[in-house]
């Protein structure tokens, strides 16, 4: 729900965006591609297709997706229905297709959901390495996303993710004495320190915020080299680090707006918005939303966008949202519908609907960071190497059921929140996310 | 004119015998279950399947994804170590309890208030009832957008309006700030249900009564607690019984408002269930949390079925 009205807030300047991005997209730069054949697969007789996806944030991404859609149906004869189903409607219905063998045949998912349903799945493998090889490689996400849990197999093609850098106002920051975000723990404290203290305090989400919660405490959990899990699903949660990374919190919380402890995923987007925060984290919807607004254009003018500070040996540390795309078994056409999803990876399709979403949906083939949207608005580049991080959901363990339970029943938000609110202290807070965990990776 | 008719024609139908149809229609006992039929297979697929498949699923490690295997106790046995379920019975208990009494005081009043003669009266009566037409998700945004940290409303006029307050009220980010904001929402859309039924008992009630009271010289207060009340006490119960349960498993305002944020302190059963069940993916637990609201709900209703509609008491005699 609250990401329908984040989108709601974004219909005011959606069609201006769509008109300058598609327009940048005219002039689309040369994507770098490498010698590679395609997998032979003929494309079965009268077939066709179904596939579910989730619904748009930005209009482009509905209208692009469909435009290559109909150009797949118009080259190839098969007719293919796009249904868009809500954020928080996805994961049910992936879950209905999987258990009843019916309905679509192909599903652009949330990054965990294959691997709930790998036994359900047609392999990718040969599919991905033809990709890899034509478009300079899959980044390190989408590796980890694609390929089944400690194997070379993949069993899905992950298209997208949108990730959430930091968001703050230049001239805030300046007039705290910086000119941009410290890459330290230590600095980000003073800057939101001495911004707070000029009446511009920061402001991220600590309520059970689907993207903004998760983008936010994770981020403090790896960032100080905390884990859930250890690499071989042992939860790891009560650990110095994140100790460490709850006592960080607590003293950035101070630096906070009040009410963040209530805030959903569209709270900091208006709040940012009114100027009542100087920073915060997002994905790059909320640029284009102020950007698009006139009578928020200035704000955007303002608006820079950075790296949070990193974690250990200087590693990127933000959540990603990834799309996964996935062909079930029970699909009667299983050639139309990998010819499907290749030719929307393929660049005739896929760099307009990059360029088109502003970046919204991050590429996961290293190719495409030649892509124009990356240079069309200096201020993007931040989301270029997205899907570069090398951090997941569920970190440091395998990706399945338990971890996206744990995400869903927001076990690390919440430690995060009762530690900073003072609710409890950090050894309490980290003891009951252990209990908690533990339930889940039994 | 009729004598040329006067001879008899003989009548004599052929019986035909009946056929195995029409005989087996012909038997009560079949009648009866064939009619009783349609009713009892809706309410099989519709009410009894759904309750004892959820109940199953609470015996079972269900994964939204992958079917479970039978575990017994072992999703109960684990709620019973959770504090976040056991905030969350805490927390339906008082929402159901402190809303209840408030909607039945606050209701009463409005019904009794009705009741008098006002101008107007339909129209006031039609629009007493908008908080309760208006689809809960709605309301909810409002409140919302009113308890909001940054753009209450509320805070706006104590704030900047009025100058009383220095600071925003944090209606959602405090724990028990967040449990009366939505105490009050839930309130402000049940007020309506309350107040109409109770102003269809007080109708019922006959103006001789009171007549015959006010001749016997009774004072206003003594008319309402030996007529009014004991009057409407039939109908208070059976409003009660709804009120109760309707409140017990709210889920939308929760849902709409807080999620059951903030850390968990105004989840309702109802809400802890789903997002267990639903987007944490443990169908198993979500339904153990669910079945853990049955015997709330089977001693609400007892209780108010069998405590407040004793006859006695209705006809304002005292409990033996």
């Amino acid at each position: 729900m609250d990401r329908i009205t984040r989108r709601g807030t974004l219909a005011l300047g959606a069609g201006a965006m769509a008109a300058t991005t598609i327009g940048a997209g005219g002039a689309r730069a040369a994507i770098p591609v490498g010698n590679a054949t395609p997998p032979r697969q003929p494309i079965e007789n009268g077939a066709t297709l179904r596939v579910l996806r989730p619904t748009k944030f930005v209009d482009a991404d509905e209208t692009i997706f469909r435009e290559n859609t109909a150009k797949f149906t118009a080259q190839t004869g098969v007719q293919v229905r796009v249904d868009f189903a809500g954020w928080e409607d996805l994961r049910p219905q992936t879950a209905v297709a999987a258990n009843t063998g019916a309905g679509p045949d192909v599903v652009v998912g949330w990054a965990d959901d294959p691997h709930i349903y790998a036994d359900k799945l047609l392999d990718m493998t040969e599919m991905a390495a033809y990709l890899g090889q034509k478009y300079g490689g899959w980044l390190a996400l989408p590796q980890r996303f694609g390929k089944k849990w400690g194997t070379e197999q993949w069993i899905s093609l992950p298209m997208g993710g949108t990730g959430a850098p930091c968001v703050y106002r230049i001239s805030w920051a300046k007039e705290a004495g910086y000119d941009s975000i410290p890459t330290d723990h230590e600095g980000f404290l003073k800057l939101c320190q001495a911004m707070k203290k000029n009446g511009h305090p920061a402001g991220f989400a600590l309520g059970n915020a689907v993207g903004d919660g998760n983008a936010y405490c994770n981020w403090l959990l790896w960032s100080h080299g905390g884990m859930v899990v250890d690499e071989a699903g042992k939860v790891a949660i009560n650990s110095p680090q994140t100790i460490q990374a709850l006592r960080y919190a607590k003293e950035l919380y101070q630096t906070f707006i009040p009410g963040t402890l209530s805030w959903g995923d569209v709270n900091n987007n208006r709040a940012y918005a009114a100027g009542e925060i100087g920073v915060t984290q997002n994905g790059v919807s909320m640029y284009f939303s102020l950007k698009n607004d006139p009578r928020t254009a200035a704000v955007a003018e303002d608006t820079g966008m950075m790296r949070m500070p990193t974690g250990p040996a200087g590693k990127m540390a933000e959540n990603v949202l990834l799309l996964n795309a996935m062909v079930f078994k029970h699909t009667r056409y299983p050639n139309a519908a990998k010819e499907y999803l290749r030719f929307m990876m393929e660049q005739e399709q896929y760099d307009p609907w990059l360029t088109g979403c502003g970046g919204y949906w991050s590429h996961p083939l290293a190719a495409y960071a030649q892509s124009a949207v990356w240079t069309s608005d200096p201020k993007l580049a931040v989301y270029r190497d997205t899907n570069t991080v090398e951090f997941w959901s569920g970190y440091k363990g395998p990706i399945g059921v338990a971890s996206g339970s744990v995400a869903a029943d927001y076990v690390v938000v919440q430690m995060f929140a009762a530690a900073s609110s003072g609710q409890s202290t950090p050894e309490e807070a980290v003891r009951e996310a252990e209990r908690r965990t533990r339930r889940y990776y039994r | 004119m009729s004598e040329t008719t006067t001879a008899a024609v003989p009548w004599n139908p052929k019986r035909s015998t009946p056929g195995a149809l029409a005989r087996l229609l012909d038997n009560k006992a079949f009648l009866v279950f064939l009619c009783l039929l349609p009713a009892v297979g809706l309410l099989m697929v519709f009410l009894t399947y759904p309750l004892g498949l959820g109940i199953w699923l609470a015996f079972t490690d269900t994964h939204i994804g992958r079917g479970g295997v039978f575990v017994g106790f072992e999703n109960f046995e684990s709620l019973w170590y959770d504090q976040v379920f056991w905030g969350a019975v805490f927390y339906t208990l008082f929402y159901t309890t402190v809303a209840t009494v408030l909607k039945f005081g606050l209701g009463l009043w409005l019904a009794l208030l009705l009741n008098e003669n006002v101008p107007f009266k339909s129209l006031i009566r039609a629009i007493i009832l908008m908080p309760w037409i208006v689809p809960t998700v709605l309301s909810a945004i409002a409140f919302w957008w009113m308890f909001d940290a940054q753009f209450s409303i509320i805070s706006y006029v104590l704030v900047d309006v009025l100058g009383w307050r220095d600071t925003y009220i944090d209606f959602l980010g405090t724990p028990w700030h967040a449990r009366w904001s939505l105490v009050f929402a839930n309130v402000w859309r049940g007020i309506p249900f309350v107040a109409i039924s109770l102003l269809a008992g007080l109708q019922t009630i006959s103006p001789s009564l009171y007549e015959a009271a006010l001749l016997d010289g009774a004072s206003s207060w003594q008319r309402f607690t030996k007529i009014t009340a004991p009057l409407l006490m039939p109908i208070l119960s059976v409003v009660l019984t709804f009120s109760v349960l309707f409140t017990f498993t709210d889920f939308q305002l929760v849902y709409a408002i807080t999620r059951g944020g903030p850390i968990n302190s105004t989840h309702l059963m109802a809400t802890l269930a789903f997002q267990r069940g639903i987007p944490g993916g443990q169908l198993g637990e979500g339904a153990a949390i669910a079945v853990s609201m049955i015997p709330f709900l089977v001693l609400a209703t007892l209780f108010s079925y069998f405590a407040l509609s004793r006859r006695k008491w209705q006809q304002g005699g005292n409990d033996e």
